[in-house]
C-alpha cells in the first residue's frame, strides 16, 4: 500500500504545501486504492457508489496550480474526502442511497461542499449509505451493502457506513457524515476511525437531503481527532440558506484537538451516564469502555456517575419524531420534476404514476418510516404520538442540561455491540433500532458529540468506540478529550487503531 | 344531491332561514422576492424562470423567510385590529399535488402571526362589525396547465404542463369569524368586506389586490339555519374572484340551501366551484373525501417572536383607515354620498385619487373612470386599470379640456381613441385632427353663415329671445363637425346680433 493513502489529512496537506508531493499524486494515490479494494456491490468494501477521477483530479491540478503561483494553500488544500451521497453535488450524481433518486445530477452544491471545494478539498466521489439515511448497516441502501474493512461478512454501520468504510480501507483520510440518530457515530465506532457530530445548527444542512430536518446534523469524519477538527473548520459557521444555522463563532476545535493531544486533562469533569450501560451491551464493548474512562481518570479528569433517567424513552420519542419529519420531507419525490418516474404510458393521472413511483422506488424501511410518521401525524393522533415525542424530547433536554451542571462532558459506549454480521439484523427491526440507544438523546437534544476509538473488543478482535457528548456549541471540549484519549492509546499501540486492521489487498 | 326544481327567489330564501357566512381571503403579497428564497415575483415572466431549489422543492433546499413579508402580515393585522404573536411559527400543510414541489405546503396553522380583530363595513349607512378571527402566512403552489382538454380542465387533458414561478409567492390568508348579519343585507355585507379589505391592503402599500390577476382570491363559506337554531352545515364555495361574484356567489348558495333544506335534503360539508358565466355554484370535493393535511410544525424554519417596539414602530407606520380616508377625500372632492359609493363601488377610489393628485378635477376623474373607461372595461371583462388608459392619459385629457383645447363631445372621442390603442391623448388629438376651433376668424365665419341661413333665428335673437341662441350654436357645431369651442360661439353671435 501506498504511503500516502495511510498518512493524515494534516500531514498530506503540509507535504502539498511544501511541494514534497503534488495534489494530483495524492488523488491518484486515493483513485488506484479505491480501484484496488472498494470493488463493487457484489464483493469488496464497496464504500463508494461513485466515483468521479475525472473531477478529483481536475480539482487537485488546481490545488496544484494555485501552489505554483504562490497563493496561500488552506490548512486542507489538496487533501481527498470521500463524500456520503445525501450531501448535493452539481458536479457529480446524488442519489441518497435510493432508486427514487438514481441518477439525479442536482442543479446545484451543498453550502459543505462549496465550502470544501473553495478549501481546496479534493471530493473523490459519493459514498454508500442506508436508503436516506435511514439504518444503521448500510443494508437499507438501494445500491448493495457496504462491508466493512475489519471483516467484509459484517456491516460497517449505518447510515454512513461508506463514509466509515472509505476511511477504515485507507480509500480517504477525510469523510463527510451526516448523523441524525448515530449515522456518523455508529458508523465510527464499527470501523474505529473518528466521527463528530457538531452542535445541531453549526454546520450547514443547506444541500443535505433531509431525513428527519430537526435532528440531521452534517458532520466531519476522519481517521485521526485533528484531521476531523481540521475538516470541522472548513465545514461549521453560519450559513444564510440555512434558518436553522447557528449565528456564532465556530468553537476552537483545531486548538482544543492540539491541547488535548498534550494528554492533560486535569480538572475536566467527566459524567459516565447510568441508563447507557449494563444489560443488553456487549461484554467486549463494556471492558473497553471500562478501559476508557479509566484512562481519562488517569490523565486527570474527574470521573463520576451521572443519571440521565428520560434517556431510556429516548428510542422511542426518536421513533416517532424522525418517521413524522421523514414522512414529509421524502413526500416530494413524486416522479412529477426529478428522479425516477414508473408508469407514465399516457394512460395514468398524475397520481397514479405518483404512486406507482413511490411503491417502485422507496425501500422497505423508507415505507415503513413514511407510514409511520403519517400515522403518528394523523388527526386524532398527533397528541398521543408526535406531540408526546416532543414532551419527551424537551425532557431528554432538560437531562442533559442538569448533567452539564455538574460536569463537562458525558460519556458512554458508542453502540451496545460491535459491527455485526451482514443480514444479522435485517428482519429485525427493532434489533437493528437498538444500535442508537446511546447516540439518539444528542439528535434529540441538539447537543454535539462524537465517538473515538478505544480498543478492539476481546471476543470478536472488532472496534469499540467511546462515545463523549457536550453541550450545545461546546464542540471544542469533544475534541480536547478524543484527542487525549487517542494519543494515549497510541502510545501504548504505537499508533492508530486502523494499523491493526486487516490488510486489504487487491479485491477485484 | 342535485336539485332539479326552480330555487326559491333570494327574499323567500331568506323569510325562512338565516345565513352565517365566513370569507377566506388570500392576498398576494407585492413583495420583489418570495416567501422563502430570492426569487422574483414579477408577474407575467417565461414559465419556470423565476424558480430556484428551494422553491421547486428540489431535495436538500432549505426555505429562509422573507422579512418583508412579515413586515406585512404585521402591518395587515394591526390594521384589522388584530393582536400579533409573540411568537409564532409555521407549520407544514401536508398533501400531495403536482403543482406543490414539496407535496406539503408551508403555512401557519395553530399559531399564526395575527389574531382575533376585526373590520367595520357600511352597507346603506348601516356600519357592521366583521370579525377577524386570524391572518397568516403562507406560500402560494406553482401553476399547472392542462393541455388537451376543453376548457383548460384536468378532465379530458391529454398532458398538463407545471410553472412554478408562482410556487413559494407570499400569500396571507385572512379569516373572519362567522359572520352573522340581517339576512337581507348578507351578500351586500360580504361584498362590502371584500371591497374594504381590498381598500385596506391597497392603502397599506402592501399589494395591489387585483382579484382578476389572482392577486386576491376569496373563498366563501355559507350556511343557513333558522332563526336561533344552532349554525348548520357550510359549504365553502371557492375562487370567487370579483366582487360583484362575491355577492352574487353568496346570493346563489342561500338560494340553493333553503331549496335543499326545503325539500328535506341536508347540506353536505363540501367545496363548491363558482361559475361567472351562469351565476352558480357546483359541488366540488366532499368533505368526508378532504385530507388529514397532518399539519406539524415546520423544522426547517424557526419561530418568528416578532419584538413589540418592531409591532409599535410598524403600527406608526399605518396608513389612516379607509373610512376615514373615503370620508375626507368625498368631502375634498364635494362628492355626494351616492357619488362616492359609486367610486367605492367601480373599485376606482386609487384611480380618482391619483388623477385628482395629477392635477384633474375631482368631477373630471369620477366622470372619465366611471364613464368612458367603465364602459369599455366592461365590454372587455377588464379591469379600470387594464381598459388601456393611464391616470397621466386621464389628467392629460381634464388638462386639455381645463385650457379650452378640448370640448366634451371632444374629449370623449379622445378617451376613446386612447382607450382603441391609438396612442396618448395628444397623439389621439393629432391623428384625428381633433381640435377645437375658437380663433374668432375661423369661428367668425362659421357664426356668420348660421345667421346668414337662419335670418329669423337671429331676428328673434335681435328681439332679446336669448333662448333662440341654441338653435344657431347647434348649426355652427354641425358645421364644424362639434369642434367648435360652443362658449366662444355664443359670445360671437351675441357680440353680432346685440
Ligand atoms: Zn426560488
Amino acid at each position: 500500500m501506498n504511503s500516502l493513502t495511510r498518512a493524515k489529512a494534516s500531514e498530506l496537506a503540509a507535504a502539498i504545501k511544501q511541494g514534497e508531493v503534488s495534489a494530483v499524486e495524492v488523488a491518484q494515490a486515493h483513485l488506484d486504492r479505491i480501484a484496488e479494494v472498494d470493488g463493487t456491490a457484489e464483493a469488496g468494501v464497496h464504500a463508494f457508489l461513485h466515483v468521479d477521477a475525472e473531477s478529483a483530479l481536475a480539482a487537485a491540478a488546481v490545488v496544484d496550480q494555485r501552489r505554483a503561483e504562490g497563493d496561500e494553500l488552506g490548512p486542507l488544500a489538496g487533501v481527498p474526502l470521500a463524500l456520503k451521497d445525501v450531501i448535493v453535488t452539481a458536479d457529480m450524481p446524488t442519489t441518497a442511497g435510493s432508486k427514487i433518486l438514481e441518477g439525479w445530477r442536482p442543479p446545484y452544491d451543498a453550502t459543505i461542499t462549496t465550502r470544501m471545494r473553495e478549501a481546496g478539498i479534493v471530493i473523490l466521489g459519493k459514498t454508500n449509505l442506508d436508503e436516506f439515511a435511514m439504518g444503521s448497516s448500510t443494508e437499507n441502501s438501494a445500491f448493495g451493502t457496504t462491508r466493512n474493512p475489519w471483516d467484509l461478512t459484517r456491516i460497517p454501520g449505518g447510515s454512513g457506513g461508506g463514509s466509515a468504510a472509505a476511511l477504515a480501507a485507507f480509500e480517504a483520510p477525510l469523510a463527510i457524515g451526516t448523523d441524525t440518530g448515530g449515522s456518523i457515530r455508529q458508523p465510527a465506532a464499527v470501523t474505529g476511525t473518528v466521527g463528530i457530530k457538531p452542535t445541531y445548527g453549526g454546520v450547514s444542512r443547506y444541500g443535505l437531503i433531509a431525513c428527519a430536518s430537526s435532528l440531521d446534523q452534517a458532520g466531519p469524519c476522519a481517521r485521526t481527532v485533528l484531521d476531523a477538527a481540521l475538516l470541522h473548520t472548513v465545514i461549521a459557521g453560519h450559513d444564510p440558506l440555512d434558518s436553522t444555522s447557528i449565528a456564532q463563532p465556530v468553537p476552537d476545535v483545531v486548538g482544543a484537538a492540539r491541547r488535548g493531544a498534550e494528554g492533560d486533562l486535569t480538572g475536566l469533569r467527566v459524567g459516565v451516564v447510568k441508563e447507557l450501560g449494563g444489560e443488553g451491551y456487549q461484554a467486549g464493548v463494556e471492558a473497553r469502555f471500562n478501559d476508557a474512562v479509566a484512562l481519562l481518570s488517569k490523565l486527570g479528569a474527574e470521573v463520576v456517575e451521572v443519571s440521565c433517567p428520560h434517556f431510556t424513552y429516548g428510542l422511542a420519542a426518536y421513533y416517532l419524531i424522525l418517521p413524522s419529519e421523514v414522512s414529509s420531507n421524502l413526500a416530494r419525490f413524486d416522479a412529477m420534476r426529478y428522479g425516477l418516474r414508473v408508469g407514465d404510458d399516457g394512460s395514468r393521472s398524475a397520481e397514479e404514476v405518483m404512486s406507482l413511483t413511490r411503491g417502485a422506488g422507496f425501500g422497505a424501511e423508507a415505507k415503513r418510516r413514511i407510514m409511520l410518521g403519517t400515522y403518528a401525524l394523523s388527526s386524532g393522533y398527533y397528541d398521543a404520538y408526535y406531540g408526546q415525542a416532543q414532551k419527551v424530547r424537551t425532557l431528554i433536554a432538560r437531562d442533559f442540561e442538569a448533567a452539564f451542571a455538574q460536569v463537562d462532558v458525558l460519556v458512554s459506549p458508542t453502540t451496545p455491540t460491535t459491527a455485526f454480521p451482514i443480514g444479522e439484523k435485517v428482519d429485525d427491526p427493532l434489533a437493528m433500532y437498538m444500535n442508537d440507544l446511546c447516540t439518539i438523546p444528542s439528535n434529540l437534544a441538539g447537543n454535539a458529540s462524537a465517538s473515538f476509538p478505544v480498543g478492539l473488543a476481546d471476543e470478536d478482535g472488532l472496534p469499540v468506540g467511546l462515545h463523549v457528548m457536550a453541550p450545545v456549541l461546546a464542540d471544542d471540549r469533544l475534541y480536547l478529550v478524543g484527542a487525549a484519549v487517542e494519543s494515549a492509546y497510541a502510545a501504548q499501540w504505537g499508533g492508530t487503531l486502523l494499523e491493526q486492521a486487516p490488510a486489504l489487498e487487491g479485491i477485484h | 344531491m342535485t336539485v332539479t326544481t326552480a330555487l326559491p327567489s333570494f327574499d323567500e330564501a331568506i323569510a325562512t332561514y338565516e345565513p352565517v357566512m365566513g370569507m377566506e381571503v388570500h392576498v398576494e403579497l407585492g413583495t420583489a422576492t418570495k416567501m422563502f428564497c430570492g426569487c422574483s415575483t414579477a408577474f407575467g415572466a417565461e414559465p419556470n424562470s423565476q424558480t430556484c431549489p428551494t422553491c421547486l422543492g428540489l431535495p436538500g433546499s432549505l426555505p429562509v423567510v422573507n422579512k418583508i413579508a412579515v413586515e406585512s402580515a404585521i402591518r395587515i393585522g394591526l390594521a384589522l385590529n388584530c393582536s400579533i404573536a409573540e411568537w409564532c411559527r409555521f407549520a407544514r400543510k401536508n398533501y400531495f399535488y403536482p403543482d406543490m414541489p414539496k407535496n406539503f405546503q408551508t403555512s401557519q396553522y395553530d399559531e399564526p402571526i395575527a389574531f382575533d380583530g376585526y373590520m367595520d363595513v357600511t352597507v346603506d349607512g348601516v356600519e357592521y362589525r366583521i370579525g377577524i378571527e386570524r391572518a397568516h402566512m403562507e406560500e402560494d403552489t406553482g401553476k399547472s396547465l392542462h393541455v388537451g382538454g376543453a376548457t383548460g380542465r384536468i378532465h379530458g387533458a391529454s398532458h398538463s404542463l407545471l410553472d412554478y414561478n408562482r410556487s413559494g409567492i407570499p400569500l396571507i390568508e385572512i379569516v373572519t369569524k362567522p359572520i352573522e348579519v340581517p339576512a337581507e343585507v348578507a351578500p351586500a355585507v360580504a361584498r362590502a368586506y371584500v371591497t374594504e379589505l381590498r381598500e385596506l391592503i391597497r392603502a397599506l402599500g402592501v399589494s395591489e389586490a387585483r382579484m382578476e390577476l389572482g392577486q386576491m382570491r376569496c373563498d366563501a363559506n355559507v350556511s343557513l339555519r333558522l332563526p336561533d337554531a344552532p349554525f348548520g352545515t357550510r359549504t365553502e364555495t371557492k375562487n370567487v374572484n370579483s366582487l360583484r361574484s362575491v355577492e352574487r356567489a353568496v346570493t346563489y348558495e342561500i338560494r340553493r340551501q333553503a331549496a335543499v333544506i326545503s325539500s328535506g335534503g341536508t347540506i353536505v360539508q363540501e367545496t363548491r366551484h363558482w361559475h361567472e358565466d351562469t351565476g352558480e355554484t357546483t359541488s366540488g370535493r366532499v368533505k368526508e373525501e378532504a385530507e388529514d393535511y397532518r399539519y406539524f410544525p415546520e423544522p426547517d424554519l424557526v419561530p418568528i417572536a416578532p419584538a413589540r417596539e418592531w409591532v409599535d414602530e410598524l403600527r406608526a407606520t399605518l396608513p389612516e383607515p379607509p373610512a376615514v380616508r373615503r370620508a375626507r377625500l368625498q368631502e375634498a372632492w364635494g362628492f355626494t354620498d351616492l357619488e362616492m359609493r359609486d367610486v367605492v363601488n367601480a373599485g376606482a377610489l386609487s384611480l380618482v385619487f391619483d388623477t385628482v393628485a395629477e392635477g384633474a378635477s375631482a368631477g373630471g376623474a369620477k366622470k372619465w373612470w366611471l364613464g368612458e373607461v367603465a364602459r369599455v372595461a366592461n365590454e372587455r371583462g377588464v379591469s379600470l386599470e387594464d381598459a388601456g388608459i393611464s391616470v397621466a392619459d386621464v389628467t392629460r385629457v381634464e388638462a386639455l379640456i381645463a385650457e379650452g383645447s378640448l370640448n366634451d363631445k371632444l374629449a370623449r372621442q379622445v378617451v376613446e381613441g386612447v382607450l382603441a390603442g391609438e396612442g396618448t391623448p395628444d397623439e389621439v388629438v393629432a391623428a384625428r385632427g381633433l381640435v377645437l376651433v375658437n380663433d374668432d376668424a375661423a369661428l367668425g365665419a362659421a357664426v356668420d353663415d348660421a345667421i346668414a341661413a337662419q335670418p329669423d333665428v337671429a331676428e328673434k335673437i335681435r328681439g332679446g329671445n336669448l333662448g333662440a341662441v341654441g338653435a344657431l350654436i347647434g348649426a355652427i357645431m354641425k358645421a364644424t363637425k362639434g369642434q367648435a369651442d360652443a362658449k366662444r360661439a355664443r359670445a360671437l353671435i351675441l357680440e353680432r346680433l346685440q
